[in-house]
């Protein structure tokens, strides 16, 4: 396991982990079957100190860094990858505010965030593709009074229960005719704003995904994050470490619960009177599920340290995104192997985390868009 | 009144290594490695009745145990849980004690760093469940003392109390000082949370050795345990199997005499 948390670090682990056991774990197949995402847990979450533990104590946080929010992720993932999607995407906009916002939008919005009391959320993708970012549909018009949010977007984690939006899109041309992506705030309410199509999706239920449908969504000047034309920028930012990394997190607590739950399996079942951990076979199952799993932190938890000394490090993160979305699908299916049977029975979780780890590939890009971004930073 | 609370809390085996611990055959000592060490249960309900009639009523709570150095990091999560103050007494003279030089340690410290309103124990330990230092730390205190409390609450000096016995419940009025004993009933636990994690670091947490306390050493430790731990052993897990061979009626005669040498009446 990981040996080099310090003492902070350790001791969050274990709370988490406390809370979880308390929390998430009786529920999380529920919420899987029921496909509901657990809102009500929002203010628990929030007072517990879950959101924005990257935010500084003059917004209300405890000042902590990327590592830190990423063990919340991967132990809540251990046991709910939907709930640990749905918590990371609340954190993008946190994310993205922080980062980018002005005083007045970090004082506005942060502290409700942060509580819990309202939901996050970050629509970028649309229908023609996240990852081709720059040829974005939506537009973000500038008037007199403020911008008009016209589009669709789509695949959007929390679409239906995110109350503080951030939303990108197309606000003109610059002066090289390129298109001027751009990011506003869409607060609690605002006209023209719906949630559409809900997606029934394969993995991480529990999750709420679906299209978001902007018809002459007015927002006045204030609600800008930057300046127009810093979108790229702050998605790039946001996505490119809050997000990958958490996925990341939360693919490592899928490698976990195959890791912990093919140990406990393999000792409790018997056969010839004898529990097949003491089977080869199946001890070369549990031996790389651990490989995975070390690998998964060491990478995670290496990438975090160089954000947290204040280093950009997207391709590291979409190295760890790559490895650990990938090793959580092979996890899963090896360890349904080792179960046999059960691993085919709903009762057991091992069917769900082979589904929420084939969700979280593509989940912030897929395996080819890491490569792809990987190879164009190491060969720039 | 604000109230000043000890709460006794005792480093267990996490019950979820269990499976993890084995007993060596010659020192008839468990061995713990790699085995984490928590809060027990029931002591967590005792620190969290101090907590809500300190939230309640001003005060102060301060927690004790007697364990090793390696545990402080126990005393630290129940800082972060909300105690404003933690004593470890560590030391190698309070080794191999039982029960009653155990709560003769504790006794120390708490009149050293006193007076107490209140000192709240778990009604037993998680692992030897012995159920005796709560009783016998208001012996030495010289305080009343109750058990297998299910409620608690306070008024104007008065603790209230109910304590459940085996044929019901009775309610208990006591007039502080006091040494209470809870059951899990008496409330649920709270989570720490991130805050309080990053504030217990800043809290006081002080290391008194039996040279801190005023102990008779000969009532402490080995020495001062008038009782000690008879065998202790892993049972046998092995199984044998034999086939038996002949007619059915001999069959059946077979199985009756082996289950009769089994000590199973037949």
């Amino acid at each position: 396991m990981f040996q080099f948390f310090n003492e902070d670090q350790k001791m969050l682990q274990k709370v988490v982990r406390e809370f979880v056991e308390q929390e998430v774990a009786p529920h999380a197949a529920e919420w899987d079957e029921k496909d509901v995402c657990p809102v009500e847990l929002w203010p628990k979450l929030g007072q517990m100190g879950f959101f924005g533990i990257f935010v500084p104590s003059q917004y209300g946080g405890p000042g902590l860094g990327l590592t830190e929010r990423n063990i919340i992720l991967e132990e809540v993932s251990r046991h709910s990858a939907g709930l640990g999607i749905a918590m990371m995407t609340h954190e993008l906009a946190i994310a993205a505010i922080l980062n980018f916002g002005s005083e007045e939008q970090k004082q506005t919005y942060l502290p409700l965030l942060l509580s819990g009391e309202k939901v996050g959320g970050l629509s970028v993708t649309e229908p023609t593709g996240g990852s081709d970012f720059g040829n974005q549909s939506t537009t973000i018009e500038k008037t007199e009074e403020g911008y008009v949010i016209n589009g669709r977007k789509c695949f959007i984690t929390n679409s239906h229960i995110a109350q503080i939006n951030v939303i990108t899109g197309t606000s003109g041309v610059n002066e090289k005719g390129r298109k001027m992506i751009s990011t506003v705030i869409v607060p609690e309410g605002t006209p023209g704003w719906t949630a559409g199509r809900k997606e029934n999706k394969l993995g991480l239920r529990g999750s709420v995904t679906g299209d978001i449908i902007c018809c002459d969504v007015k927002v006045p000047h204030n609600c800008m994050i930057g300046n127009e034309g810093d979108g790229t920028k702050i998605a790039m930012h946001t996505i490119g470490h809050f997000g990958r990394s958490g996925m990341a997190a939360i693919a490592v607590g899928v490698i976990k619960g195959c890791y912990e739950e093919g140990i406990k399996f393999s000792k409790e079942r018997m056969v010839y009177a004898k529990p097949i951990s003491n089977l080869q076979a199946i001890q070369f199952i549990i031996a790389e599920n651990m490989v995975d799993l070390e690998a998964g932190h060491a990478m995670l938890y290496n990438a975090c340290a160089i954000y947290d000394r204040g280093q950009s490090c997207v391709a590291e993160i979409a190295a760890v995104k790559l490895f650990t979305s990938e090793a959580a699908a092979r996890a899963s299916k090896r360890t349904i192997d080792l179960m046999g049977g059960y691993g085919i029975i709903n009762e057991y979780p091992i069917g769900r985390f082979l589904r929420d780890s084939m969700a979280i590939i593509p989940s912030g890009g897929t395996s080819h868009i890491m490569s792809i971004i990987i190879a164009g930073t190491v060969c720039r | 009144m604000a109230l000043n609370i000890a709460v006794c809390v005792k480093p267990v085996p996490d019950s979820k290594h269990y499976d993890k611990i084995s007993i060596d055959p010659v020192t008839k000592t468990w061995n713990r490695t790699g085995i984490p060490m928590i809060i027990g249960d029931l002591d967590k309900h005792a620190l969290e009745a101090a907590l809500t009639l300190r939230d309640k009523f001003q005060g102060k709570v301060t927690v004790f145990t007697m364990a090793p150095e390696s545990t402080r990091d126990n005393l630290v999560e129940a800082l972060a849980m909300g105690a404003d103050e933690a004593f470890l007494l560590s030391d190698k003279a309070f080794a191999g004690a039982d029960t009653l030089a155990t709560s003769h340690t504790l006794a120390a410290a708490i009149t050293k760093t006193g007076p107490y309103d209140l000192i709240i124990t778990g009604n037993e330990s998680d692992d030897g469940s012995t159920g005796q230092v709560s009783a016998q730390l208001g012996e030495w205190l010289g305080m009343p003392h109750i058990m297998n409390i299910t409620h608690l609450g306070y008024q104007e000096g008065v603790i209230e109390l109910s304590v459940v016995t085996e044929n019901g419940s009775v309610n208990y009025e006591v007039v502080l000082p006091a040494v209470l004993g809870v059951t899990r009933k008496v409330n649920k636990p709270r989570l720490t949370n991130v805050m309080g994690m990053l504030k217990a670091r800043s809290k006081p947490l002080t290391i008194l050795k039996a040279e801190d306390l005023p102990v008779d050493v000969r009532q402490i430790g080995l020495t001062g345990s008038p009782t000690q731990p008879g065998d202790i052993y892993s049972p046998k897990m092995g199984r044998k199997t034999e086939e038996i061979t002949g007619s059915p009626e001999e069959i059946a005669d077979r199985i009756i005499l082996e289950l009769r040498k089994a000590g199973i009446s037949v």
